[in-house]
């Protein structure tokens, strides 16, 4: 029996398009194609004809066996693509509809200002240095050349703690005793600067905290000038605040440098803003520190943290600071 | 301080020029303008008025109808909300249409039915001062003037600029009008002098007046004076408003000139009714402990050593030196004769006096930061007796004047090359003569070299440093170039500090939010918490709340949690970094601080807190971190470990003991850590080592051991690692089940144990082994039952 091809073909064709599954395409690859398919019995029937004929009957059986392998291939694929889109479809999801947001957690604003300031003086070159809050009178006062009788003792609003003789043990006035510390125990160069907290009797208000944070910095090396000292300020201001903020210097009085200074940096309104206080270290505080002022000098500068974080973000109250309302902490 | 352009002039009459440039000039020699005002501008229409009536306003209680005659015989009604007139009483007055300094115009107008046809006027109103009491009553000052004469020229007022500047402590000279100027002067280039006053009317005659000078580091200097013939009455008004421009009220002559002579030269001085001294005798010497006298002020002081007083022939205290005199000398307005006195104090002494007594005065002020020792007295003293010679009195006797112990005003040798070495400047000794001058110093060349010369009204300065920061003033720091010191010291945070970073930021990633609470406590905050009620207490505080030292993180993060509560803002993780102070033994000065860090969580317990802890051990490579079951205060009994890092204890993990929650009105669980960040971050850690990641397949198996609760799953899963050996290499405790199928006090822990070589692929029968070893292991150690 000669099985014509034509029309196996097209009932194959008609088969394959009815296919709704990879499956059904399967079956039929099976059928067409499989062992007992007419296709292959076919074939093996080519071995009774004469070898002219056999020769043209084989082409046209390879030829129909690969049409029917690519027919059921692309069909089976195309399937297949259908059956993912449906799948893909049915998963289809509304991305807005979330339901577990992960929950950050925040820096407190006075750690951002304080590793903002740390950063960019180990830029300049300079060690990040640190101390008690709870100092003697030795650390906070005399050593930075503030004796006991001193009119300046009364301007630091000192609270003091019960321990020891009154007056005796307090806590720090402001980082400067960081100064002294570092510089007993290192011999120059020193380059450091030392943030931390701060206590003064300052009632509490929207622009007044009892603990606050300073930065300080200090340089001890040989042949340092007051013009080293504005050219730091300077640098510090315009990688701080910007390229565009200018900074000055104004004769001030500390006991503990000389000459002393105020420093300005510019607001764009062409006014100044006081920023903190430096100078050149005092003769009298390297003395107390065993450092020979005729070999060496130094600058020492200082300001507040909070207000930076403050004028930041213009906050209207700067005891948010330490209120620790989370719909204040999550803001930044 | 705060000084006029006018009296600046008096001293230097070339200063003048652009008001916002003076001010820029006064601020870059260290004289920083806190304020300006200009003054007598916009007066032009008010006028000198009598009050001819007052009575009450029929409608209203806060304001008053008054009569007034401006100049024309006639009496006009106001409306006033201030009481302090009298009648007859002298006042500034804005008739109809003048426009006032704040642009105000007056107009005439009904208040509550009744027409006001002008306005009285406050000297703040005018711009003359800040006193807003009430109306400014001219009566005795204007005395004798015309009615509607212009206030301008009632108080010979002109166009004047006041500023306010701040004084550093060691501008004992800028604390005076001529200080200023001499300052001012020199920053402009433009000459400065006293003025010579007259030689003073002086009536030669015996001494009415003795001074001994018993303690000569005291009193460096005494001059006392006998004035005769003192009346009573009031200040011309040209001195009373330049007093109440600088912020002093007037009072009478003597006191009035007494404060300007201050003001003007910054001498303090004191009078006493000589009557009330007997024999015009003085003894200047320290204070007898335990002595008292009356002030002035009527409080009596009790004395100690260390005070100076100024003592009576017969030895009575009568001032306490430089702070405050005394009630029984005080002037009256039966004085005729006075003793003037005009000292020098040794600033220590003032200082330690006024800071125990708490009595601060513009004299002690002056006294504190050293007043001027020299010329300046005796020309404070010609002044007052100049001043007050107006008034008809006059100097009687010789000037007294002790001396006692003054500083060394011997010329210091500077090097020119050290101050420029230490400013950046590039000066030549004449040039750093030249500003060292302008200010009254002397400075003289020697060889390469200065010998300068400090004058008496800078008692603060006396070494070349001082000199290097006076010719940097002078020379401006606006002119010295910057430079920026080229250190070879590398910059960078610590290890402990790299660490802390780390624990901040790994805290965040876990959600928590860091706070900042200040680290004082109430009283009894340590007690509600369980803890040692043993915190150091501040001797100063400013509020009983915060009265006391930390040494919990506890309390502060307990108060925020409640906060936060408070305000709705549903679960809170919360974290701090801060320090605590833990008393120390009595051999140490200071208390015993470190740096901790706490969570709190109150979205969750203890196994959440477990949780963030062992995240974070991880992030930073704790070392074996153990957790030990224990009781601890402020903790729940059932709920807490001890932390151990190496073998170490480094704090407690758990959940707060519900009861000390509601002591500080937190509800709900909080889960808790708090550690001594100092001693974890700075102990053993993070010590990785890398192990080859195996490309050998993996077996998993999974066990459920049935475990009495008393043994921790942290022993089972010490026990399977032990049996396991070295080929496993994951364990994860995926099930805790505790119900009817278990025996009781027992619980089901489910493992999931994986296996793995580096160098082959684990054969059925290698892990059969290893489960049989570690199903017989952990029951023979901890009595577990395979379930």
């Amino acid at each position: 029996m000669e099985l014509d091809l034509d029309a196996h073909l097209a009932d194959a064709e008609k088969a394959a398009a009815a296919a709704s599954t990879e499956a059904d395409v399967r079956a039929l690859s099976a059928e067409y194609l499989g062992k007992k398919s007419q296709l292959k019995a076919a074939k093996k029937q080519l071995g009774a004809l004469d070898p002219d004929e056999r020769r043209s009957a084989g082409l046209r059986l390879n030829d129909a066996i690969e049409r029917l392998e690519t027919l059921f291939e692309h069909r089976g694929s195309q399937l297949a693509d259908e059956a993912r889109r449906s799948q893909l479809e049915a998963e289809r999801l509304d991305l807005t509809e979330l339901l577990h947001p992960i929950e950050r957690g925040h820096l407190h604003l006075v750690t951002q200002a304080r590793d903002r300031l740390e950063d960019v003086f180990v830029g300049m070159g300079y060690e990040v240095a640190e101390g008690p809050e709870v100092e003697t009178a030795w650390y906070n006062f005399e050593a930075l050349n503030i004796p006991e009788w001193h009119p300046a003792r009364g301007s630091f609003d000192t609270i003091f703690v019960d321990l020891g003789e009154p007056e005796s043990v307090m806590l720090r006035s402001h980082t400067s005793p960081v100064q002294i510390r570092t510089m007993e125990v290192q011999e120059p160069p020193i380059y450091i600067v030392a943030p931390g907290r701060t206590f003064r009797t300052d009632t509490a208000d929207a622009t007044h905290l009892p603990a606050f944070n300073q930065i300080e910095g200090l340089v001890i090396d040989r042949g340092i000038t007051l013009g080293d000292l504005a050219g730091t300020i300077d640098t510090f201001v315009h990688a701080f605040f910007g390229g565009e903020v200018r900074s000055r210097l104004r004769p001030s009085y500390f006991p503990f440098t000389e000459p002393s200074a105020e420093f300005d940096i510019s607001r764009p309104d062409g006014s100044w803003l006081e920023l903190g206080g430096c100078g050149m270290v005092h003769p009298n505080v390297l003395r107390n520190c065993g450092i020979d002022p005729d070999r060496w000098q130094g600058f020492a500068f200082g300001f507040g943290i909070d207000r930076l974080a403050v004028m930041r973000y213009q906050l209207d109250d700067i005891r948010e600071l330490v209120n620790n309302d989370v719909r204040f902490l999550r803001q930044f | 301080m705060k000084v006029l352009l006018s009296w600046l002039q008096e001293f230097a009459p070339d200063i003048g020029g652009d008001v916002d440039d003076l001010g820029d000039t006064l601020s870059a020699l260290g004289l920083a303008v806190e304020d300006t005002e200009v003054m007598g501008e916009g007066l032009e229409g008010i006028v000198l008025a009598e009050v001819l009536d007052l009575r009450p306003h029929p409608n209203a209680d806060r304001i008053q109808l008054v009569d007034v005659d401006a100049g024309d015989g006639q009496a006009l009604q106001v409306c006033c909300g201030a009481f302090n007139m009298t009648v007859g009483d002298l006042i500034p007055f804005a008739p109809i249409g003048t426009v006032m300094p704040n642009g105000m115009e007056i107009a005439r107008r009904k208040m509550r039915d009744e027409w006001s046809n002008g306005m009285c006027c406050s000297a703040q109103e005018l711009g003359l001062g800040h006193d807003h009491d009430g109306i400014m009553i001219l009566t005795d000052e204007a005395a004798g003037t015309d009615l509607g004469t212009p206030i301008v020229d009632v108080l010979g007022l002109q166009h004047d600029v006041l500023w306010d500047l701040e004084v550093n402590a060691n501008r004992p000279d800028a604390l005076s009008v001529a200080g200023v100027a001499r300052d001012l002067a020199a920053g402009l280039g433009v000459p400065f002098a006293f003025p010579e006053p007259p030689e003073p009317s002086r009536c030669e005659g015996a001494g009415l007046v003795r001074v001994e000078l018993l303690d000569p580091t005291l009193g460096g200097r005494f001059l006392a004076q006998a004035l005769q013939g003192v009346t009573p009455g009031a200040s011309p008004a040209w001195m009373a408003s330049r007093l109440r421009a600088l912020g002093q009220r007037p009072i009478n002559r003597i006191v009035d000139i007494s404060n300007y002579v201050m003001l003007e030269l910054g001498q303090p001085n004191h009078t006493y009714d000589l009557a009330k001294v007997p024999e015009g005798h003085l003894r200047v010497r320290r204070a007898v402990e335990g002595e008292t006298l009356i002030t002035l002020d009527g409080v009596e002081r009790t004395l100690t050593r260390t005070d100076g007083v100024i003592a009576d022939i017969h030895d009575r205290a009568i001032g306490i030196a430089g702070v405050m005199g005394g009630a029984s000398t005080e002037i009256s307005d039966d004085t005729t004769d006075v003793l003037l006195e005009m000292a020098w104090w040794d600033p220590p002494s003032i200082s330690r006096s006024v800071r125990r007594l708490q009595l601060r005065s513009e004299a002690s002020a002056r006294y504190q930061r050293g007043a001027d020792w020299g010329l300046n007295m005796e020309r404070a003293m010609a002044r007052f007796v100049q001043l007050i010679a107006d008034t008809g009195a006059q100097a009687v006797g010789p000037l007294v004047d002790e001396r006692g112990d003054t500083p060394d005003r011997s010329p210091i040798r500077v090097r020119p090359a050290r101050i420029n070495g230490l400013l950046g400047t590039g000066l030549d000794g004449e040039e750093m003569a030249g500003h060292l001058r302008s200010i009254g110093f002397e400075a003289t060349p020697v060889d390469d070299q200065l010998d300068v010369t400090i004058p008496t009204w800078r008692w603060d300065t006396n070494t070349e440093t001082d000199v290097a920061e006076e010719v940097a003033r002078m020379y401006g720091y606006a002119n010295i170039v910057r430079t920026v010191p080229r250190g070879e010291v590398a910059g960078g945070l610590t290890t402990y500090q790299q660490a802390r970073r780390q624990v901040r930021d790994v805290l965040v990633g876990a959600g928590c939010d860091e706070t900042f609470p200040m680290p004082f406590l109430a009283p009894g905050d340590l007690a509600r918490c369980g803890l040692p009620d043993d915190g150091i207490g501040l001797s100063n505080p400013l509020v009983a709340e915060e009265s006391v030292l930390r040494t919990s993180l506890l309390p502060g993060q307990l108060k925020a949690i409640a906060y936060n509560q408070s305000h709705r803002s549903g679960p809170v993780r919360l974290f701090e970094i801060g320090h605590v102070y833990l008393p120390s033994g009595p051999d140490q000065e200071l208390p015993d601080e470190r740096e901790q860090l706490a969570v709190a969580l109150s979205d969750g317990g203890a196994h959440d807190a477990v949780a963030v802890l062992e995240v974070l051990a991880d992030a930073l490579a704790l070392p074996n971190l153990r957790l030990t079951a224990t009781e601890a205060p402020a903790m729940h009994p059932t709920r807490t470990a001890q932390v151990m890092v190496a073998g170490q204890t480094r704090g407690v993990v758990g959940e707060v003991d519900p009861r000390v929650s509601e002591l500080f009105g937190v509800s709900g669980r909080v889960g808790w850590f708090e550690l001594d960040l100092g001693a974890t971050l700075d102990g053993p850690r993070g010590n990785r080592r890398y192990r080859p990641v195996s490309k050998h397949p993996s077996s998993d198996i999974d066990l459920a051991f049935v475990v009495s609760d008393e043994v921790p799953a942290a022993e089972v899963a010490g026990q399977i690692r032990k049996a396991a050996g070295s080929l496993l290499v994951d364990l994860v405790l995926f099930d805790v089940f505790r119900g009817a199928t278990i025996e009781a006090g027992h619980r089901s822990l489910a493992y999931r144990l994986r296996f793995q070589a580096a160098d082959r692929t684990l054969t059925d029968d290698e892990v059969g082994e290893r489960r049989a070893a570690v199903i017989e292991g952990v029951r023979d150690a901890l009595d577990a039952a395979l379930r």
